[in-house]
């Protein structure tokens, strides 16, 4: 069955328990970002610690995938260099645009390699991305990292 | 009697039901509120008018162009008669939303003309502040937005009328919220995402009280019922052609012939003049004023093909058939534990679009594993976002069959929904 490739067990224990899910005391930037499709909706905020590291927050509404996707985001990018944040996330945009066909990078991606599956499903996709587009705005706003190509969102 | 319709024999009519889908299931179509398939008889149609008659309507002295506009007007009288109406009281559009945006736009052009020429236009259509429009709490999007964008240019107020838990309409606020400021009154006749089928005689006829238009928004009623367009006691009635069989790309705008006629053009240009110079134009009559630009001939040729389908097996049968699905989709939901309808759990005065809400599941991931078991249906807001935030949900996943559906459908649909839960575990 297709789904178990879709709804990988590290999916839904990210979904089911959400990592680090809870909003900064004092963000730096936020960005609300929503699938005016499905109306999915993530909350993400991004601030820097006093070693320049990025600390993560989030919180959401929506369907399993981009709800663990919000977790395995904060989880991945929280307490590295913003560029190293950026790193991942470009790595995951462009997983998501290999229709299923890639074999990620699991010492870049962590449990980001499960959503795989996810690539094959054109409307999931965006779901998928909701969370990692938030982070990147909300970086913009901070005025975080270096990123000046933007991604290819879809 | 109503004669039963014969669903094995209707989905022969229709290719596509033949396909299969995700790794070889049969495909099931349970979403025809966002747009029906179409039967042979309409593909024929559109292809026979393109091998034969294909050419420029309204205009050119050649044979072919004869045909072509004999094609275009005879579908338009056809799809006129199907409603109860007169041809010439008959607006094709590309789509519903347009048919919306057509009436929307009478109102903010005749506002903006009026600031100028206050002797140009009909004062029935000249907003200013302290004017209200009145919509429901259960519009469609398309049906909301142009308003909201009327107001936003003329300075009128936007009400609505509130729902009941049950998805009906509140109707003791009908006589606070629909008043002497009111001059349009546009209401859904039949909810696509709650299903509830609305009183518009009475939402008629208190709009025409206080002197005020009444619009009425009939994609999903015109589809799945017989409608009488000049019984609706409305002033301006629009649909869509796709999702009653039809072609995408076609809509209606009915209209009284006398408020049509009041109307300022919405899109101008071509085939909608009457005379034209270097400083001003003048316009054509309704419905061609309304109907600039080449049309789209074919389509209306596959519509008029559409309602002659839909009369042959009769709108009281499809309504009849549609009723008892609805009636049995009602009674599968609610045996399931954790799901939760949104509209009324009654089956009187209501249509066959059903709504629900999973527990512990987004409808998102319900509609995948519906799509697992080759079910197609619609999950999201349905284009009517503040209706899903009045029940507190953020989504739906909505069941909506038609002619070619039978009980099996809805109980493999169950089966997807069971699957689900029992997958996530809730």
């Amino acid at each position: 069955m297709n789904l178990e490739s879709l709804y990988q067990d590290i999916i839904l224990d990210h979904y089911k328990n959400p990592r680090g899910r809870a909003l900064l005391s004092e963000p730096a930037g936020e960005s609300h970002q929503v699938n005016p499709t499905c109306g999915d909706e993530v909350t993400v905020q991004v601030a820097l610690d006093a070693a320049g590291n990025v600390v993560v927050g989030y919180e959401g509404q929506g369907c399993s995938i981009s709800q663990a996707s919000a977790s395995v985001m904060s989880e991945l990018v929280a307490g590295l260099a913003p560029a190293q944040g950026d790193e991942i996330r470009r790595a995951f945009v462009e997983l998501m645009h290999t229709k299923g066909a890639a074999e990620p990078d699991e010492d870049v991606l962590g449990d980001g390699v499960a959503f795989v599956g996810v690539a094959k499903y054109p409307a999931r996709i965006k779901c998928a991305l909701l969370p990692w587009m938030a982070l990147q705005d909300a970086e913009a706003k901070a005025g975080i990292g270096s990123d000046q190509e933007g991604t290819s969102a879809p | 009697m109503v004669q039963p319709i014969d669903v094995d024999r209707v989905r022969k009519d229709f290719p596509i039901l033949e396909r299969t889908v995700r790794d070889g299931r049969p495909l099931i179509y349970l979403d025809s509120g966002a747009t029906s398939q179409k039967p042979l008889a309409v593909l024929d149609a559109e292809r026979a008018f393109y091998e034969t008659s294909n050419a420029g309507v309204h205009r050119g002295a050649h044979q072919l162009a004869e045909e072509a506009t004999e094609a275009y007007e005879t579908s338009r009288a056809a799809i006129a008669g199907f409603v109860g109406a007169q041809a010439s009281d008959l607006v094709f559009t590309k789509n519903a939303t347009e048919s919306l945006n057509l009436a929307a736009y009478a109102f903010s052009n005749a506002t903006a003309k009026a600031a100028h020429a206050p002797d140009s236009v009909d004062s029935r259509f000249v907003l200013s502040a302290g004017d209200s429009i009145v919509v429901t709490q259960m519009e469609h999007h398309a049906n909301l937005v142009p308003w909201q964008e009327v107001c936003a240019k003329t300075g009128a107020t936007l009400r609505w009328i509130g729902l009941t838990d049950d998805g009906r309409l509140d109707l003791s606020e009908i006589d606070s919220v629909i008043d002497e400021t009111t001059r349009v009154v546009s209401v859904v006749q039949q909810s696509n995402i709650l299903g509830t089928i609305n009183p518009v005689d009475v939402l008629m006829a208190r709009a025409h009280a206080v002197g005020a238009l009444g619009v009425v928004d009939a994609c999903q009623s015109i589809p799945h019922m017989p409608v009488d367009v000049e019984a609706l006691g409305a002033d301006l009635v629009a649909w869509s052609g796709h999702k009653m069989l039809g072609p995408t790309g076609i809509g209606l705008l009915w209209g009284r012939a006398e408020v049509l006629d009041a109307m300022p053009p919405f899109i101008s240009g071509g085939s909608m003049i009457e005379t034209v110079f270097m400083e001003h134009s003048t316009y054509a009559e309704p419905p061609k004023r309304f109907e600039a630009g080449t049309p789209m001939v074919a389509q209306a040729v596959g519509l008029a093909a559409a309602v002659a389908y839909l009369d042959e097996i009769g709108m009281d049968s499809v309504a009849a058939h549609e009723d008892e699905l609805t009636g049995y989709t009602l009674e599968r939901l609610e045996s399931l534990r954790g799901v939760r309808i949104i509209g009324p759990r009654d089956n009187v005065d209501r249509g066959s679009a059903v709504s629900f809400v999973v527990d512990g599941l987004h409808p998102h991931d319900v509609g995948q594993f519906l799509d697992d078991k080759g079910v197609a249906v619609r999950v999201g807001h349905h284009c009517a976002w503040p209706t899903c935030r009045r029940f507190g949900v953020p989504a739906t996943t909505r069941i909506s069959p038609y002619i070619y559906n039978d009980r099996s459908d809805i109980d493999i649909a169950v089966e997807g929904i069971m699957a689900a839960q029992k997958f996530f575990g809730v």
